[in-house]
């Protein structure tokens, strides 16, 4: 059966595959190969006999064929009402036919069923709250996504992903060296502002274990000064663990649930080895769900939770707001409009609508709500790692008509977006449509707003 | 004929459809799979059972969902549609009298005149669903030959039944094909996608306890439909 030497069935374990598949640049070979890539029939219909069960089954069944959920879905909207984008018709037309033909399915079907799967749905889950059966199209596609990577059909930058989170337990090829150097390198860079700052590192028994977006200490390492500013305003007693200090699961986007279980496993392994009382995560949707919400679940935790209670960056905040840990300066409040981009992670998909809410209530002085908004709001058009697949870069510039318009709409020109996806689709957004936004993460904000406590003061 | 029909024919759709409702139903819980579908089912549990009822409440009250609310026009044909289905034939004077003859039971009835306004209200609004299927294109390309055959399967009765009620000849032709029209839907509804007349609310319960357990339900107050 023919396999590719970049495109088959073996997930990437080893640097020379990783690395082999890096030099493809854009993956032109990868797909190539990929038109000529074998289905072992065998292995999905056993994949599918063992775990498609009558949750999805019955969904697959009783779907009423009524059509409700196509309004749910921003890319049906932005595409000019496409019946071919209608949720319902994309799951029956892929996952309904692998399960009907019981995996006797062609290498057609499954590109199709690869394009669909990620390049017509994010995953955001909306299209689940607008059926009357309950039949959540994105818990589906996800499902497809892992069918669709044991049999090697997943977008080339998903596969890379997958492979560095095999390999360095990272989104990036960051090692532990570069990690524990960009974070005394950031102590440095802000001495002179905060003389005793720290990022303490594998320290015991602290209140908070802080744990981020492997983009943040490879591209954007003032977010990781700015976490530590904060903390240290607020009096946090917290540290990073020198390994296990990645959220984020490009493996969960690929469909590679072996890969986001060794993830989440390595975070969970520094929680045991550290004993925190909580754990914060970054300001970013799909690593709070991956390791908050789903990832109990691959791991195998019976309590359907992580082994200690954890806090989304915006908890966090927002409670430290309330308590009083952290004050802001009313006359440095947000004066102009301002509207917040609803995560669907962290959203609809994990309940904190009324922390989002809380902290807009403190730092702004003219929020501006998406109509619709909080667990309704729409996907920011580049959630389910569509922002990093070249092949779709078309339809997610299309699907982000949806959120231009709704920005567009609230009047505001600082959209607040507390999540890495969301920040980047909002960035391209601009770039694409040019309306004239701006776009923060809430860490910048806060640090421009907040009073230093009179012990600290001496250190500015 | 009519002996037959009324006799062991309905014992058997009856007990066809009350057998395969209840199989439909221990299969789907016994096909829950707490890894699988990433759902703590039998821990924190009361907060799966909030969620599994009010996801099934907001959805069985008339624009008690913000989906409900955005399709006024399709709510109102649906619940019309699903209201006269299952009052009509289990409170129907006749179908008691029945009852009454052959089981030695009777439940509560409706009149006669309201028992037609239900019947005639579900043919129009299964007109109206079968004109939508057609008209808009988002359910046209949803629709299947299967769909139009099952709806055709439960509005039969209610047509066979009327014409034999308002004695259009032959009656005794109407009235035996009222009943194994009837009684085809009874065995039809455990094989077919029917079965969301249970399914429905083990489907809403699932995803209710989905968000109610695992997705917000413990930290917010939960998702609002
Ligand atoms: S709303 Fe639900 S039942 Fe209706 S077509 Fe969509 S998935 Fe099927
Ligand atoms: S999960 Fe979101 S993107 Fe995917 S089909 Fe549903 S509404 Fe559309």
């Amino acid at each position: 059966m023919p396999e590719g030497t970049l495109c088959n069935k073996q997930p990437v374990n080893t640097k020379e595959q990783l690395h082999a598949l890096l030099a493809d640049t854009r993956g032109t070979l990868y797909y190539k190969e990929m038109e000529k890539l074998d289905i072992d029939q065998e292995v999905l219909r056993d994949i599918i006999r063992k775990t498609l069960k009558s949750r999805m089954r019955t969904w697959l069944e009783i779907c009423a064929h009524c059509g409700l959920c196509a309004d749910s879905c921003f890319f049906y909207l932005s595409n000019h009402k496409d019946p071919k984008q209608v949720p319902s018709y994309k799951i029956q037309s892929t996952l309904g036919e692998i399960v009907k033909r019981k995996g006797d399915v062609d290498n057609a079907l499954m590109r199709y069923a690869m394009d669909t799967a990620w390049g017509k749905c994010t995953c955001c889950n909306r299209c689940g709250m607008y059926c009357p059966f309950g039949i959540d199209m994105g818990v589906m596609f996800s499902y497809l996504r892992g069918v669709c990577f044991s049999q090697g059909f997943v977008p080339w930058e998903m596969k890379i992903g997958s492979g560095m989170h095999r390999i360095y337990r990272a989104q990036m090829d960051i090692t532990t060296e570069d990690w524990v150097d960009t974070c005394e390198w950031m102590v440095e860079e802000n001495q002179d502002e905060w003389p005793k700052l720290e990022i303490p590192i594998d320290k015991e028994n602290a209140d908070i274990i802080y744990t981020v977006n492997a983009r943040e200490p490879k591209h954007y390492p003032e977010d990781l000064g700015d976490a530590a500013i904060l903390f240290h305003i607020a009096g946090e007693n917290w540290t990073v663990p020198s390994e296990g200090w990645e959220e984020t699961s490009l493996a969960m986007f690929a469909g590679d649930w072996e890969g986001s279980r060794l993830q989440v496993k390595s975070v969970y392994d520094a929680i045991e080895r550290l004993k925190p009382r909580k754990m914060v995560v970054t300001e970013c949707g799909h690593a709070y769900r991956a390791t908050v919400i789903e990832g109990p679940y691959w791991t195998g935790q019976q309590s359907g939770k992580p082994p200690v209670e954890t806090l989304h960056y915006v908890e966090w905040v927002a409670d430290a707001l309330r308590t009083g840990k952290l004050k802001i300066d009313p006359v440095k409040k947000i004066k102009e409009p301002v509207t917040y981009q609803d995560s669907c992670n962290y959203i609809r998909n994990a309940g904190l609508r009324k922390d989002a809410r809380d902290i807009m209530g403190y730092i702004a002085e003219d929020f501006r709500e998406m109509k619709p908004c909080g667990e309704h709001n729409f996907c920011c058009g580049g959630g389910g790692g569509l922002n990093g697949i070249g092949r779709y870069r078309e339809q997610r510039n299309i699907g982000q008509k949806v959120k231009r318009d709704q920005i567009l709409e609230t009047g505001a020109k600082l959209v607040i977006t507390p999540c890495h996806n969301c920040w980047d689709a909002i960035r391209d957004l601009e770039e694409t449509y040019k309306i004239g936004i701006r776009w923060s993460f809430i860490k910048p904000l806060l640090l421009g707003m907040v009073i230093v406590p009179e012990h600290l003061k001496g250190e500015e | 004929m009519y002996n037959i029909v009324t006799g062991p024919m309905a014992w058997l759709s009856f007990l066809i459809f009350f057998i395969g409702i209840l199989l439909r139903s221990i299969m789907y819980i016994k096909g829950l799979d707490w890894r699988l579908d990433r759902v703590t089912y039998t821990k924190n549990v009361s907060y799966g059972i909030r969620g599994a009822i009010k996801s099934i409440f907001f959805w069985i009250i008339p624009f008690g969902s913000q989906s409900w609310r955005n399709n006024p026009g399709f709510t109102i044909l649906v619940f019309t549609f699903h209201a006269g289905l299952l009052i009509t034939p289990v409170f129907l004077l006749g179908h008691n009298i029945l009852l009454q003859e052959r089981w030695g039971i009777s439940l509560f009835t409706i009149s006669e005149t309201t028992a037609d306004m239900l019947t005639i209200a579900v043919l129009v609004s299964a007109l109206f669903l079968l004109l939508r299927r057609f008209s808009l294109p988002e359910v046209r390309i949803l629709t299947t030959s299967y769909d139009i055959l099952l709806l055709c399967i439960s509005i039969l009765p209610f047509l066979t039944g009327f014409l034999a009620h308002t004695q259009v000849p032959p009656y005794n032709f109407w009235l035996i094909t009222h009943i194994i029209s009837g009684e085809i839907w009874l065995i039809a509804v455990p094989f077919t996608k029917l079965s969301h007349i249970i399914l429905f609310f083990m489907s809403r319960a699932q995803l209710g306890m989905d968000f109610g357990i695992k997705r917000g339900g413990m930290k917010g107050g939960g998702i609002t439909w």
